[in-house]
C-alpha cells in the first residue's frame, strides 16, 4: 500500500524534503513507519517531532492504511 | 468562525456575529508580535501552518470550549505567513451570558491552542531566522 509523508517547519527544512510517497506493507504501524523513515533520513533521529495520521494527532500503535496522509513536525509553536 | 488568515485581522468585524441575544459579555484575547525576545531583537515573525489540520484541530477546540463552559459561541483567528512587530497573531472571542465563564473559555482555548495547533513561529532577527519549538503535546 502507498501512504504520503508530509513534512513541516524545522523538520521540511532540515531534511530538505516536504513530501514523500512511500510504499508500504499492508497494517503497518505508525512505529514501524518511523522506524523506516530514520533509516531514510538520518536527521531524524536527533528532532524532536510530532504526528498525526489524516490530519489527528496518532499513537504509535495506531495501524496505517492505503492512502494515509502521515504528517511529521516538530512541537507546535503557534498563538 | 475558525480561520486561518494572511491579513490583519479586524477585531470589530469578528466582534459582529458574537452580539447574540442571551450574549452580555464577550473575552477578547489579542496576540501581538513583540518586538524582542529573550534579549534578542525580532525583526519580523514567519508563520507556517499545517493548514488542514490546524483548522479542524481548532475547530476541536471551539467544540471542546463550547461543551466544558457556558459560553454561547467561540471564533479563532489565527494569522499565517510574514508578520511586521507590532501586528496581530491571533484573535480569540469568547462570548457568554456572564464575564466569569466568558474568561475561564477564553484562557481554556489559549492554552490548548498553544499545545495542540499546529503552527510554527520563526523569529527573523539580525542575526538569522530561528523556529521556535513550542512544548507541544505528549508526542513519539
Amino acid at each position: 500500500m502507498k501512504v504520503r509523508i508530509l513534512y513541516f517547519a524545522r523538520l521540511r527544512e532540515t531534511l530538505s524534503i516536504d513530501e514523500e510517497t512511500i510504499e508500504l506493507p499492508e497494517r503497518t504501524t505508525v512505529e514501524t513507519l518511523l522506524g523506516i523513515l530514520k533509516n531514510r533520513h538520518q536527521a531524524l533521529r536527533r528532532l524532536r517531532f510530532l504526528v498525526a495520521v489524516n490530519a489527528e494527532y496518532a499513537s504509535p500503535n495506531r495501524g496505517l492504511r492505503e492512502g494515509d496522509v502521515i504528517a511529521l513536525f516538530p512541537p507546535v509553536s503557534g498563538g | 468562525m475558525i480561520k486561518l488568515i494572511r491579513e490583519e485581522p479586524s477585531i470589530d468585524e469578528a466582534l459582529q456575529g458574537l452580539r447574540l441575544r442571551r450574549v452580555g459579555a464577550v473575552s477578547i484575547f489579542v496576540g501581538i508580535v513583540r518586538g524582542e525576545t529573550g534579549g534578542r531583537v525580532v525583526e519580523a515573525l514567519e508563520i507556517e501552518a499545517y493548514d488542514e489540520m490546524a483548522l479542524r484541530e481548532m475547530e476541536r477546540i471551539r467544540v471542546e470550549a463550547l461543551k466544558r463552559f457556558k459560553v454561547e459561541e467561540v471564533a479563532i483567528l489565527h494569522r499565517v505567513g510574514r508578520l511586521k512587530v507590532g501586528e496581530i497573531i491571533l484573535i480569540i472571542l469568547v462570548a457568554a451570558a456572564h464575564r466569569d465563564e466568558a474568561f475561564k473559555a477564553c484562557r481554556y482555548v489559549l492554552e490548548e491552542l498553544k499545545r495542540r495547533v499546529p503552527l510554527w513561529k520563526r523569529e527573523i532577527t539580525p542575526m538569522g531566522a530561528t523556529w521556535v519549538e513550542g512544548e507541544g503535546v505528549e508526542g513519539c
